[in-house]
């Protein structure tokens, strides 16, 4: 819901009331809204809802910053059913009517909420602010009335709305509620306009509508009558298919590429640690499930200190996130990986108890329980492009984070001296010691690089799953499937190991479903590597044998 | 001769000792406590769920205890882990009863792991109290079923959408994850929506894997499938995937008022490890919710704190209560009393003594034990969950009302008859053992 401050809106409700008195909706008298409010303060929903109503029939938008309060639970009623805006912590509140601040005391009722009163709000809200002199809110209210078909009464309110209407794009939407009401008219022209109307909007949401026009009733009549309006609305289906087609598989790319960066942040520290370095690194889910846990203590911290700014908490939650598993991972690469080099099945089982050990201590330490870790508001909700294709925030983030973190890996190896030394050593460890590489001082710096990344991967998963001791476990074969799938060695691997993972899944489950479409995968990845054991991208020359 | 003699005498000395020192061995020990499994998960992926029965079990035997214990003695809690892994819920099934002797067990959380110690208890004659909701279709001599069975909670919660208050949904969209209670309870659900004349064309069934967490694809498409018709979505999705989901759902802009979510296993222990600004407005249904206002809950309310606060468990004061726990509490105050009425810690005694107990339960009824299939008789609530991550109750039964161990929706399940009294005795029969 939009809300703006509710002085602001009362304002703008003022006004709206004092642009709108000429015109043809009602103004109703104070004394009459005040008497419907009351209502809202009825024993039963049912109440409630004859309440909001009444609100709606009397068709001024002076009730709408009352109806705003409503939907947001912070509409109170004193003991004289005088309906009041309060806002938490505040000592006094607000009249909903004239705004006027009036101190807080006595028993105040919270009107009944719940769905069945919050759906009947919508469509009355949006009747109120067809009005409003914002086009903003009054595209709203059109986009919320064209989701169902209109009752018939409210078509004169409509056309009044549509005649008035200055703004193109709400005259856009406004059309085609009056479109939707006009299917029923009993006027064949008007008819055959509506469904050409809707048809070319394109929109899936009115193929359900265009539908019964063209089927049979129980009887074998049609439920239309006039074969030239059947037959316009099984175009009106067809223009809508062809529509939405490219959108469809625009939306599918996108959920493709989301679920590959997914996977991509995921797997990249792993693509280090068991890629460059060949540690068969068990315990990089772990460093995952550590990096989400820093994102969630960082949160905590500005919860306490600074909620003010508590939106802003990833930024700096990143470098905690890089920094504590790239300390966890320097320390385990010093104590324990590096007395075990070359020994593969040590390091697997090694890596293996340390996961066992952090998942453990983490579980003392913040309990078995999955923690909170709340989205940022500007992470939430979606950007809708055009019709049918809803890209939502924190999907579009993870992929911008996704790149971000591969062209930061991809610096550091192929642009500083850091990168030089990592790709000597892994390349030609002996030749790389000859010419003065402390070979053991960058295996740490690697493995430390590696798990930090991962800690990055689990800020990400941290905004779009859960956050408990087990988050590594859930990840950890995906992850080895990425890096090995993409080729043992290769950051370019894992890159498009991951996208082509994410994509062949989301282009897959449409058609068998999530179950299936899992097994899929699984069974793709079999025969690749059968048929292919170095992967996607090997390594080549003398580097292979290696 | 002498040798066979001298043999005798000492087979006959070792019997007499046996034949003295066994019972006097165990009643030395008997006389000390009387045992009580628990059979819970304290890691693995369960340990979320299960920890908090663990700790409101003890709770309750603490408060037994206190109470003098049962027939002058002591009751003393075996707690073992069987760390969310299947088989070894069998093994330390054997375990508590074959070496510790335990003379009742509390446990289990998901369905797989009560079937695993299912022949356990059979096989041993062991006495199970199993606390959570689940799919029915069983119904065993040695299990107490204290959660609800399908008609308990799924079945309600379909007649709760369908109605007035509940937006009169017209089409429904079955989501679960890929497991036994999840397709067992949809299966009876479509059965059930058939008889409601919901057209196969209105009912869209999805499966997800275990920690499936890209629920982009499966958003969109109740997102299409609901154009056109009241839709709501009841969703059988387990504990871990239900954050992604919920959070997809709000950021497509799929809200509470136009498509409502049911969920079966979304409470309040879950709700208090996740960000519930998404969820506000969804449904969940149960027999019991934190937020029912009667002096037996409030008075549960403030034990399981004064618990939590004396034994400085983890989380605090945010620890809260649920459904499971109640239905844990209500099982071994019910076989305490049943003890104390058979004056012994017999299982068959027990057995038959358990059958019609009443307990005035945390939700605010007189809960009875079902004298015939081994299940309670439970109200059954719909909740709206709060920012607060507690429900609103919108919606109740008028009053506790019988489990269906079968379900009736399911062919082959309503001949079947779970009635363990004569002259029935028998847990799945189509006709009466004794005629």
């Amino acid at each position: 819901m939009h809300l703006a401050r509710p002085c602001h809106l009362i304002v703008l409700a003022l006004l709206a009331w004092l642009i709108l008195l000429p015109s043809p909706v009602a103004v109703a008298d104070s004394q009459q809204l005040r008497q419907a409010a009351a209502g809202l303060g009825g024993q039963s929903r049912a109440e409630v809802i004859a309440a909001i109503e009444d609100l709606g029939r009397l068709g001024d938008p002076v009730a709408l910053p009352l109806l705003e309060a409503l939907q947001a639970g912070k509409l109170r009623l004193d003991h004289e059913g005088r309906p009041l805006i309060v806002e938490e912590g505040q000592p006094s509140g607000q009249d909903a009517f004239t705004g006027e601040t009036v101190p807080l005391g006595g028993d105040l009722r919270a009107p009944l909420v719940n769905n069945l009163v919050r759906r009947s709000l919508e469509p009355v809200m949006a009747r109120l602010r067809i009005f409003s002199p914002d086009p903003g809110l009054r595209l709203t209210a059109a986009r919320r009335l064209a989701e169902e078909p209109p009752e018939a009464g409210q078509a004169p309110m409509l056309t009044a709305a549509l005649e008035k209407e200055s703004d193109p794009a709400v005259r856009q939407v406004l059309g085609l509620v009056v479109s939707l009401a006009d299917l029923k008219s009993p006027d064949k022209a008007r008819r055959l306009a509506a469904i050409q109307t809707l048809g070319a909007s394109g929109d899936t949401n009115y193929l359900e509508r265009l539908k019964p026009l063209t089927q049979k009733d129980p009887q074998g009549q049609y439920l239309e009558p006039d074969p030239e309006v059947r037959q316009a609305a099984r175009w009106g289906m067809q223009i809508i298919y062809f529509h939405t087609l490219p959108a469809d598989i625009a939306q599918c790319l996108f959920y493709g590429l989301s679920l590959a960066s997914v996977l991509l942040l995921a797997s990249l520290g792993l693509a280090i640690t068991f890629g460059l370095m060949g540690v068969i690194n068990m315990a990089h889910g772990e460093m995952l499930m550590l990096g989400a846990y820093a994102a969630y203590v960082t949160q905590n911290v500005f919860r306490a200190w600074w909620p003010g700014a508590l939106d802003w908490y990833p930024l700096v939650a990143l470098p905690v996130c890089f920094g504590l598993p790239a300390l966890v991972g320097v320390a385990l690469e010093r104590g324990l990986i590096r007395h075990l080099v070359g020994r593969p099945l040590e390091t697997l089982l090694c890596t293996w108890g340390i996961s066992l050990l952090i998942i453990q201590a983490v579980r003392l330490i913040f309990g078995a329980q999955n923690v909170e870790v709340a989205n940022p508001s500007w992470l939430a909700g979606g950007w809708q492009v055009g019709q049918g294709l809803l890209l939502t925030y924190n999907r579009l983030a993870i992929i911008g984070f996704a790149d971000l973190a591969v062209l930061l890996v991809w610096f550091i190896l192929n642009r500083t001296p850091l990168g030089l030394r990592v790709r000597a050593v892994t390349q030609n460890r002996g030749m790389a010691s000859a010419l003065g590489v402390k070979a053991s001082r960058v295996d740490m710096w690697t493995f430390g690089l590696g798990c930090g990344i991962a800690g990055l991967g689990g800020l990400a998963l941290s905004q779009i799953g859960n956050v408990g001791p087990e988050l590594g476990q859930s990840y950890i074969v995906d992850c080895f499937m990425t890096v090995v799938l993409g080729g043992v060695g290769k950051l370019a691997g894992t890159v498009w190991g991951s996208l082509g993972l994410g994509v062949i899944n989301k282009v897959l489950e449409p058609f068998s479903g999530a179950v299936l479409g899992k097994i899929a995968i699984l069974v793709f990845v079999i025969l690749f590597i059968q048929k292919r054991p170095q992967g996607i991208f090997a390594l080549k020359g003398r580097l292979a044998e290696g | 001769m002498r040798k066979s003699a001298w043999r005798s005498l000492g087979v006959s000395l070792l019997l007499l000792a046996l034949a003295l020192g066994g019972p006097l061995v165990g009643a030395a020990k008997a006389a000390e406590t009387i045992k009580v499994g628990i059979l819970h998960s304290l890691s693995g992926t369960m340990a979320i769920s299960e920890t908090s029965l663990k700790d409101v079990a003890l709770m309750t035997i603490e408060e037994i205890n206190k109470g003098g214990g049962l027939l002058g003695k002591k009751l003393e809690p075996v707690v073992v882990d069987p760390a969310s892994n299947w088989p070894l819920f069998a093994e330390k099934a054997r375990e508590l009863i074959e070496k510790h002797k335990v003379a009742v067990t509390f446990g289990c959380w998901t369905s797989v792991s009560r079937k695993s110690v299912l022949p356990v208890f059979e096989e041993l004659n062991g006495l199970l109290f199993y606390p959570v909701q689940y799919e029915g279709e069983e119904c065993s001599l040695n299990v107490f079923y204290t959660g609800a069975a399908p008609n308990q909670q799924a079945i309600p919660a379909v007649d709760y959408l369908m109605s007035k208050d509940g937006g009169e949904a017209k089409r429904f969209v079955l989501l679960g994850t890929d497991y036994v209670y999840p397709r067992t309870t949809n299966k009876i659900l479509r059965a059930y929506l058939q008889t409601k004349q919901v057209a196969e064309a209105d009912i869209m069934e999805t499966y997800t894997p275990f920690g499936h967490a890209d629920y982009q694809t499966i958003v969109a498409n109740i997102k299409k499938f609901a154009v056109g018709k009241r839709t709501a979505v009841i969703s059988t999705i387990n504990g871990d995937s239900n954050v992604p989901f919920y959070k997809e759902l709000a950021n497509q802009g799929l809200k509470a008022s136009d498509i409502p979510v049911i969920a079966f296993s979304v409470g309040e222990e879950e709700l208090r490890g996740i960000d519930t600004k998404p969820l506000v407005g969804h449904l969940a249904a149960w027999n019991y919710f934190m937020s029912i206002k009667s002096p037996e809950n409030q008075a549960f309310i403030a034990k399981w704190k004064a618990y939590v606060k004396e034994h400085n468990l983890p989380g605090g004061d945010k620890r809260v209560t649920n459904d499971p726990m109640e239905a844990t509490y209500i099982g071994i105050k019910m076989w305490a009393q049943a003890v104390l009425q058979a004056g012994t810690t017999e299982v068959n005694a027990v057995r038959q003594a358990v059958a019609n107990q009443k307990v005035k339960a945390p939700c605010g009824y007189e809960i009875v034990m079902d004298a015939k299939n081994h299940h309670l008789h439970k109200p059954v609530l719909i909740g709206e969950v709060k920012a607060d991550g507690q429900f609103e109750i919108v919606w109740q039964t008028k009053g506790p009302i019988r489990a269906d161990a079968w379900s009736p929706f399911i062919p082959d399940s309503a001949k079947k008859v779970a009635d363990w009294t004569y002259p029935w005795v028998c847990g799945n029969c189509t006709a009466p053992k004794y005629k």
